[in-house]
C-alpha cells in the first residue's frame, strides 16, 4: 500500500515537472498557426535580427574554437603552479550574473573604460557596435567551449601521446592526428553548448551593445524589443530560436552515437592511404 | 650495430633511480617489483622523462647528455617502444596504426606479423595476442635503433602466453637491435633476454645471465625473483665442515657453502624431491609436514610442503597420491641449498652487502 502511494507520489512530481518545463515551448507554436509563424519571419525585424545574430555568433564560435582548442591543449596537458587557478578564471564567466558580464565589458572596453583610451587612440569604438556583440558573445558562451575542451584533452589517455612522439610525430603532428580525434566527441559537445549559449545571449549584450535593429540586435534582442509592440512576431522570433535549440540538442544527441560505429572514420584526420 | 649505453640518475618518488647500462645488440630484460623504476628507465631512452644527470647515447650519438645539455626529443630518437597496454591509437585503423610509425613497409610489416587480414579493423576488435603483433609492428615501421619493451605480456592471458613468448624470443633474435625488455615476470625474461638485472629501490642489484642468476644469486632478494624458494634463519659452521641453519621455523637445514649469522637459504624447487617418508639416500636436508596446496603446470606439478615448494613431474605426483593434506616429506641435498646474505632494511647493515651489489655496473 505504501508502495503503491510512493510510486503515485513520485509519477505525479514527474508529470508536474514535465507539464511545466513543455508547456510555454509547446505555446510558442500553439498560440499562432505555423502558417503565420512563417510569414512573420518574412519581416525586416525578424531578418535583419537573424542576420545580426549569425554574423556575430559565426565569429565568436570561430575566435572561441581557434583560440580556446589550442589553450585548451596546452592547460590540459602541463602540471604548473597557479593550474587550479587558470582553469577556474576559464570557469568564472559561466556563474557570473549576464549583468555583471555587461558590466565588467563596459568598465574594461567602454569609451571610459580601462582600455578605452587606449582603444580611442588607435580609432577603434567597440561600444553599439557588432564588435561590441562579438566581444559580449566570446565572454559569455566561450567558457562552455574552453571548459569542456579541457576535460575533453584530459580524459585523452597520456601513452597515446607518447606513442606518437616516440613513432617520430613531432607536438605539431601528435596534437592534430592523435589528440584532436580523441578529444572530438568532448570537443564537438563543448561547442554546440557553446553555439546554442551564445545565440541565446542577451543581458551582456543588451548592456555593452545596445539593441539597434539590423547592428546589434540579435534574435533574443529583438524578442525583448517586439513583444509589447507586436506579439505574434516575437513569436515567431522565439520559435526560430526553439527549432535552433532543438537542433543543437539533437546533433549532441546523435553525433557520439554516429561516431562511436565502426565504419564511420574521423575523415578529417585519416591518413591519406598508405600507398 | 649502435651499442646503447645509459648512465642516469632520475628521481623517482621517494627514491631515485640511479643506474648504468650497457646494452649490444642483444635483450637485456630489467626484472623487479612495481615502482622500482624499471619503466622510468624505458621512458628516459624513449625521451618522454628527462633524467636529473647523467647521459644516454646509441653508438656515439648522444641523446641525452645533462653536461652538454643535450635532449633530443623523442621523435628524433630512432627508439622504438611497445607500450605495456600497447597504446594503440583507437581511432585508426590495424594499418593506419602502423603507417604511423613509416609508410615504406607497412605491408610487409603487416604480412611479418600475420595481421594484414586485419589491416582495416579497429584495435578494440583484436584479441590480445594480436594487439602485442600489431603495436611490434607499429614500433618497427619507424625502423628504430633500439627496441624498448615494457612488459610485453602482462595485458595478455595466461592462455596466450607461452605462444607469445615464444614468437617475441624469435623475433628479438632475428632483430639483433639492443634491446631492453621491462617485467616483473622472471620466467619471461629468462626465456626472451640475454641478461637480466633484477632492479629494486632504483639499483640494479645484479646484472647477468638468467643462468648465473640462478645459479649465483648475489643476494636473497634476487633469489627471491628467480622463483626460489626462500627460507630464513642463522647459519652456523659444524665440525664436518658443512653450514648448519637453524630456520625461523625451529626446523634445521644443512649446506655446504659457507656462512655465519643471519642468511636466506635458497632451493630451487627442481632441487626438492617428495616421498611418502625420509628415504636413506644422500639428502642431508628433510621437512616433514602436510601438503598444502597442489598446482599442476603442464606436466610438472608444483606441491607445498610447510615453508618449501618442490616440484615433480605429474606421473610422480600420480605414483605418490600425493593430495592436499597428506603428510609428506620434502627433502633436498646439502648442496642444493644456496646461501644467501639478507636484503633485510630493517635488520643491522650486513658487510655482504656490498658484494651483492659488486655485479651492477658503474
Amino acid at each position: 500500500m505504501r508502495r503503491a502511494a510512493f510510486h503515485a507520489v513520485t509519477g505525479l512530481a514527474v508529470l508536474v515537472a514535465l507539464g511545466f518545463l513543455v508547456l510555454p515551448v509547446l505555446a510558442i507554436f500553439l498560440r499562432v498557426s505555423p502558417g503565420e509563424l512563417i510569414e512573420r519571419v518574412d519581416d525586416r525585424v525578424v531578418l535583419d535580427a537573424l542576420e545580426v545574430t549569425a554574423k556575430t555568433n559565426g565569429i565568436a564560435f570561430a575566435l572561441t574554437l581557434l583560440v580556446g582548442t589550442p589553450a585548451a591543449y596546452l592547460i590540459a596537458a602541463r602540471r604548473f603552479p597557479g593550474r587550479a587557478l587558470v582553469v577556474t578564471l576559464c570557469e568564472l564567466p559561466l556563474v557570473l550574473p549576464p549583468a555583471v558580464a555587461g558590466i565588467g565589458l563596459l568598465a574594461a572596453f567602454g569609451r571610459l573604460g580601462l582600455l578605452g583610451g587606449t582603444l580611442d587612440a588607435l580609432g577603434v569604438r567597440l561600444g553599439f557596435t557588432q564588435a561590441a556583440v562579438v566581444l559580449a558573445v566570446l565572454f559569455v558562451a566561450g567558457p562552455f567551449y574552453l571548459r569542456q575542451a579541457i576535460a575533453a584533452f584530459e580524459a585523452v589517455d597520456p601513452a597515446m601521446l607518447a606513442a606518437a612522439r616516440t613513432l617520430g610525430a613531432g607536438p605539431a603532428r601528435t596534437f592534430a592526428r592523435v589528440a584532436l580525434p580523441l578529444a572530438s566527441a568532448g570537443l564537438g559537445a563543448g561547442a554546440a553548448l557553446s553555439l546554442a549559449r551564445g545565440i541565446g545571449e542577451f543581458g551582456a549584450t543588451v548592456m555593452f551593445a545596445g539593441s539597434l535593429q539590423s547592428v546589434t540586435q540579435t534574435l533574443s534582442l529583438a524578442i525583448y524589443a517586439q513583444f509589447d509592440v507586436d506579439f505574434t512576431r516575437a513569436l515567431a522570433l522565439g520559435a526560430l530560436l526553439v527549432l535552433f535549440s532543438a537542433a543543437v540538442l539533437l546533433t549532441m544527441k546523435v553525433v557520439p552515437l554516429w561516431r562511436r560505429s565502426p565504419s564511420t572514420s574521423p575523415v578529417l584526420f585519416a591518413p591519406s592511404s598508405s600507398r | 650495430m649502435a651499442a646503447l649505453a645509459v648512465d642516469i640518475a632520475c628521481p623517482l618518488r621517494s627514491f631515485e633511480l640511479a643506474l648504468a647500462l650497457e646494452v649490444g645488440g642483444e635483450t637485456v630484460a630489467l626484472v623487479g617489483p612495481s615502482g622500482a623504476g624499471k619503466t622510468t628507465v624505458l621512458r628516459a631512452v624513449a625521451g618522454l622523462v628527462r633524467p636529473r644527470a647523467g647521459r644516454i647515447s646509441l653508438g656515439g650519438e648522444a641523446l641525452f647528455d645533462a653536461a652538454r645539455r643535450i635532449d633530443l626529443p623523442p621523435e628524433r630518437r630512432r627508439v622504438g617502444l611497445v607500450f605495456q597496454d600497447y597504446a594503440l591509437f583507437p581511432h585508426m585503423s590495424v594499418e593506419q596504426n602502423v603507417a604511423f610509425g613509416g609508410r615504406e613497409r607497412v605491408a610487409e610489416l603487416l604480412e611479418r606479423f600475420r595481421v594484414a587480414h586485419l589491416a582495416s579493423a579497429r584495435p578494440e576488435a583484436l584479441s590480445g595476442g594480436e594487439r602485442q603483433r600489431v603495436a611490434l609492428a607499429r614500433a618497427l615501421a619507424r625502423d628504430p635503433a633500439v627496441l624498448l619493451l615494457d612488459e610485453p605480456m602482462a595485458a595478455l592471458d595466461a592462455h596466450t602466453r607461452g605462444a607469445v613468448r615464444a614468437e617475441l624470443q624469435e623475433l628479438l633474435r632475428e632483430l639483433g637491435l639492443p634491446t631492453i625488455l621491462v617485467t616483473h615476470d622472471f620466467e619471461d625474461a629468462a626465456a626472451l633476454a640475454d641478461r637480466v638485472g633484477v632492479i629494486a629501490d632504483g639499483k640494479i642489484l645484479q646484472l647477468a645471465t638468467p643462468d648465473e642468476l640462478v645459479a649465483a644469486p648475489s643476494d636473497a632478494y634476487v633469489a627471491s625473483f628467480t622463483g626460489a624458494n626462500l627460507l630464513h634463519g642463522f647459519a652456523r659452521p659444524t665440525r664436518e665442515g658443512l653450514t648448519e641453519v637453524v630456520l625461523d621455523g625451529g626446523a634445521v637445514v644443512f649446506s655446504t657453502d659457507r656462512a655465519e649469522g643471519r642468511v636466506g637459504v635458497v632451493v630451487y624447487p627442481w632441487e626438492v624431491s617428495i616421498a611418502h617418508a625420509a628415504a636413506a639416500d644422500s639428502a642431508l636436508n628433510h621437512v616433514s609436514a602436510p601438503i598444502a596446496s597442489i598446482v599442476t603446470l603442464g606436466n610438472r606439478v608444483r606441491v607445498r610442503v610447510g615453508p618449501l615448494v618442490g616440484e615433480v613431474t605429474a606421473a610422480s605426483a600420480e605414483r605418490l597420491d600425493l593430495e592436499r593434506g597428506r603428510l609428506v616429506v620434502a627433502s633436498f641435498k646439502a648442496t642444493g641449498a644456496r646461501l644467501v646474505p639478507l636484503r633485510d632494511p630493517s635488520g643491522p647493515p650486513e658487510t655482504v652487502r656490498e658484494g651483492a651489489e659488486s655485479p651492477a655496473p658503474g
